[in-house]
């Protein structure tokens, strides 16, 4: 019962693929985009976790910053084109390596979460960025970097291109057979490959806590590549719904419902993606706020919760031991790898540490909860032994 | 013995005055892998529409609502280990819960094996 919605949907260039393959398209962030295929959301998971899905998330906003002036010389220009970004971010955009990616958030005066994205420096192009935003907020954030780089530099947008998310502990070995070079790419990093006269940008991340790489690559070679990738036995389609059950089992949150312009990273248990050199400088938007929580403590700070009985879905309250509200489940359902019910949420930091026995209301019944650490299941992201 | 269905994908198979609830497996196909089934209390009494059960699949949860009213007799314990059963065969091994039906009259309002299959074609 796939069925194609008559609202002002926008479809990506993988949408007869999803079709086909039995997908059940939903309206998703102004995309129609599967939910799940055939397979069913369960299938889908285990498969990705034991094998490779593979996700179309042409939906999610790519972009390139390139600057307009450059020098020529890499450093040079790697400052310049970093020194126009940092001031919406709480990053370390300066200390990028040539290729290297890192996850930063995009923040509000208030200290709060506008996005949550990845910015990478260019392998070989100086003074030139890679970034990728969220579907639902990429309008403003693509606003907000053309707005901050003004004239001396270039926004290109990529986002009618396709984006595909190849997860899972054999993504490696596939993707290697089609680019060959894939497999030496080490964890956050990202290069372009030759393949057919197009170029691919591939980058080693991904959004399952798997190892993994997403792929940008031109809209008329998206069924091409998709099809190739399918055509591995290894391989199986994943929607929407896998998606999220798979980054909620890595504990990653999800914005606009973990994450929103309220929320601080340290609230967010985002403390990582601050970098020591613009904490010391205090020079990223609502950086008194946030350094102050990080001295002392927030208000409130996102956990995990292994819920026992029915799954606690988003908006769930989260009750102490005597049953008084103290938080909400931001992102809460069935974790297939563990055949149970977890979920996030934020609570008073005394309510916090692992261990702690809480509850959830679910249709008004208060079920046991406990804290537990995240992930609920361990990353298995490539990691390079250090060589040198 | 007939088998009446709601618009809401639910099943009730009437043998005497007992009515057998479950889902169509056009309902089950659609929710997908069902992980969790919250169940009535027997001796509990619904009207008609009621809200008697849910099932939780990865994704949400749905409620499932009595088909005619009646008081809950006995329910289906093997889903609370074995959710799964509703996937496998929602019309046997997945039924959720009996009804001593109290108004055999409000079947007359469902549909028929017939009608329920054009309404889901």
């Amino acid at each position: 019962m796939a069925q194609t919605s008559a609202e002002d949907l926008k479809t990506t260039p993988l949408f007869s693929r999803h079709t086909a393959a039995g997908g059940r398209m939903v309206p998703f962030a102004g995309y129609s985009l599967p939910v799940q295929y055939a397979t069913g959301i369960m299938g889908e998971h285990n498969w990705t976790r034991q094998s490779a899905g593979l996700f179309d998330v042409s939906h999610m906003g790519p972009g390139f910053l390139v600057l307009n002036d450059p020098s020529g010389d890499a450093e040079t220009d790697h400052a310049a084109i970093a020194g126009l970004v940092e001031p919406l971010v709480c990053g370390d955009i300066a200390g990028l390596k040539p290729g290297q990616i890192r996850y930063t958030l995009l923040l509000n005066e208030a200290g709060g979460i506008i996005d949550d994205l990845m910015i990478g420096r260019s392998p070989n192009l100086p003074g030139s960025l890679y970034i990728v935003v969220n579907a639902g907020t990429k309008e403003g954030d693509f606003s907000r970097f053309a707005a901050a780089v003004g004239a001396r530099a270039k926004l290109t947008r990529a986002d009618d291109g396709a984006l595909l998310a190849l997860q899972g502990p054999e993504a490696v070995a596939v993707l290697s057979a089609i680019l060959p070079g894939a497999a030496e790419m080490g964890f956050m990093t990202y290069r372009s490959f030759e393949i057919d006269g197009q170029t691919i940008i591939a980058s080693r991340c991904g959004y399952t806590g798997e190892d993994g790489f997403e792929l940008l690559c031109p809209a008329d070679f998206a069924t091409t590549l998709w099809d190739r990738l399918t055509a591995e036995p290894r391989v199986k389609p994943a929607g929407l719904g896998a998606r999220d059950s798979l980054r909620l089992e890595a504990g990653l949150p999800l914005y606009g419902h973990d994450l929103d312009e309220t929320v601080s990273p340290i609230e967010a248990g985002l403390g990582f993606a601050l970098s020591k050199r613009r904490r010391e400088a205090a020079d990223f938007p609502g950086a008194t706020r946030i350094l102050a929580e990080r001295e002392s403590q927030p208000n409130r700070i996102r956990v995990g919760l292994a819920v026992e009985g029915a799954p606690a879905r988003e908006g769930a309250e989260i009750l102490d031991g005597a049953g008084t509200p103290i938080g909400v489940v931001t992102s809460g359902g069935f974790a297939p790898t563990l055949g149970k019910a977890i979920a996030m949420g934020f609570v008073p930091p005394g309510k916090a540490l692992p261990g702690t026995r809480l509850q959830v209301s679910v249709r008004s019944r208060a079920q046991p909860a406990e804290v537990v650490p995240t992930p609920f299941v361990p990353h298995r992201y490539f990691r390079k032994t250090q060589a040198s | 013995m007939t088998t009446k269905f709601t618009p809401d994908h639910e099943y009730v198979r009437v043998e005497g005055s007992t009515g057998i609830v479950g889902i169509t497996p056009f309902a089950q196909e659609q929710l997908g892998d069902i992980v969790f089934v919250e169940l009535p209390a027997v001796g509990k009494v619904l009207k008609k529409g009621d809200e008697a059960a849910v099932v939780e699949s990865v994704k949400a949860a749905s409620e499932i609502y009595a088909p005619v009213s009646g008081t809950v007799t006995e329910v289906n314990e093997a889903l609370s280990g074995e959710p799964g059963l509703i996937n496998q065969d929602p019309t046997a091994g997945g039924w959720m819960f009996k009804l001593a039906i109290s108004d055999a009259s409000e079947l007359d309002g469902l549909l028929d094996e017939a009608g329920y299959a054009e309404m889901t074609k």
